[in-house]
């Protein structure tokens, strides 16, 4: 029963999540507008810890499965792929330690000069 | 077979489970993040679609109840996210502009490859949130009219190429400071990164996870802004 209930608060989030979807104007998918929801109803203590992370710890460490699908959805479109494999390699092999550097060192600025 | 999948609702989600618990147990077996769960599975089911001529719309009538789970799982990232509210606190200033510069950086250096490759601008905004956690990415590039399908698999194989040159960039480029450098990873490799995150220290780990949150919400707006660009 104390699952169903951490679900069920979790799935209402979800929908509230689309609702504001569905009024904002906005690009923004609905399970984001849930993330902000769900973080904002913790700070504020309308929802409780203990309410919702045994069904939220769950979800979380069953998410990599959930990739899987849309991941195979790759053999649909690899025709469309196939035109920016190049691009798309790039953005992999060159962007990912490119941010990597930016927001470390970035953030090291910033504590170390705390620290002074 | 082919008759076989087409009347089971169960036959998609039960060669997704049995596909990703393979991929698992070679991860186990080799302990190394080249050998990515998530990736061995698209691979086994891929290739046993293609032999056995089941088409994509036939596998997801039952592989679409597992993705269905995303939100819920999305929705309580907020959950590590508010636990790790104090330490957010605490170096608010520093967190928030390191992720950000991380998000711009992404941004910057895939508006670059765009204008060098010249993409058009769906291929661009397929590419433009490949940074972030795969919900919230497939999520913008879908709202933005990317194409998800490869915004996923290009997510999949950062978080993978993320983890594994982390320690070496870390070192590399003299970033010690264990908030620093979680950051990085997790703004630049998501959760896949964040695993590895977790392995270097606890401080690290929580580091990366709050990333994964921020840098995806970030990505949200930055996105917006850079797909008008090209």
């Amino acid at each position: 029963m104390k699952f169903i209930k951490q679900l069920s608060v979790i799935i209402l989030v979800c929908f509230a999540g689309e609702f504001i979807r569905y009024i904002v104007p906005l690009p923004v998918p609905g399970s984001i507008w849930g993330l902000v929801l769900m973080f904002i109803l913790l700070v504020s203590g309308v929802i409780k810890l203990e309410k919702v992370e045994t069904a939220a710890d769950f979800l979380i460490d069953c998410m990599p499965i959930m990739f899987v699908p849309g991941g195979v959805g790759l053999m649909r479109s690899w025709a469309t792929l196939k035109s920016m494999l190049p691009a798309a390699v790039c953005s992999v092999v060159l962007v990912t330690p490119f941010v990597m550097l930016v927001t470390g060192k970035v953030t090291q600025r910033i504590i170390e000069k705390g620290d002074e | 077979m082919k008759e076989l999948f087409a009347s089971a609702s169960f036959a998609g989600a039960a060669l997704t489970m049995v596909a990703f618990f393979f991929g698992s147990m070679i991860k186990d077996k080799f302990k190394s993040q080249f050998f990515n769960p998530i990736l061995i599975a698209i691979v086994i089911i891929i290739t046993f679609l293609f032999t056995t001529g089941i088409d994509y719309d036939t596998y997801n009538s039952g592989a679409k109840y597992i993705s269905w789970f995303l939100t819920p799982a999305t929705v309580s990232l907020a959950i590590p996210l508010y636990r790790q509210i104090e330490q957010l606190k605490n170096n608010v200033f520093a967190i928030l502009t390191g992720i950000f510069s991380g998000v711009v950086a992404s941004a910057v250096g895939i508006l670059t490859l765009a204008l060098i490759f010249g993409l058009s601008h769906p291929e661009y905004v397929t590419l433009l949130p490949k940074s972030v956690t795969s919900a919230i990415g497939m999520g913008v590039a879908e709202e933005l009219g990317g194409v998800y399908a490869i915004t996923v698999p290009v997510i999949i194989i950062t978080g993978i190429f993320g983890n594994i040159i982390a320690s070496s960039v870390l070192d590399f480029c003299k970033i010690t400071n264990p908030v620093a450098k979680g950051l990085a990873i997790g703004t630049a490799a998501h959760g896949t990164g964040t695993t590895r995150a977790i392995e270097l220290g606890e401080v690290e780990g929580a580091m990366s996870g709050l990333s994964i949150a921020v840098a995806g919400l970030m990505t949200v707006v930055v996105a917006q802004i850079f797909a008008m660009l090209h």
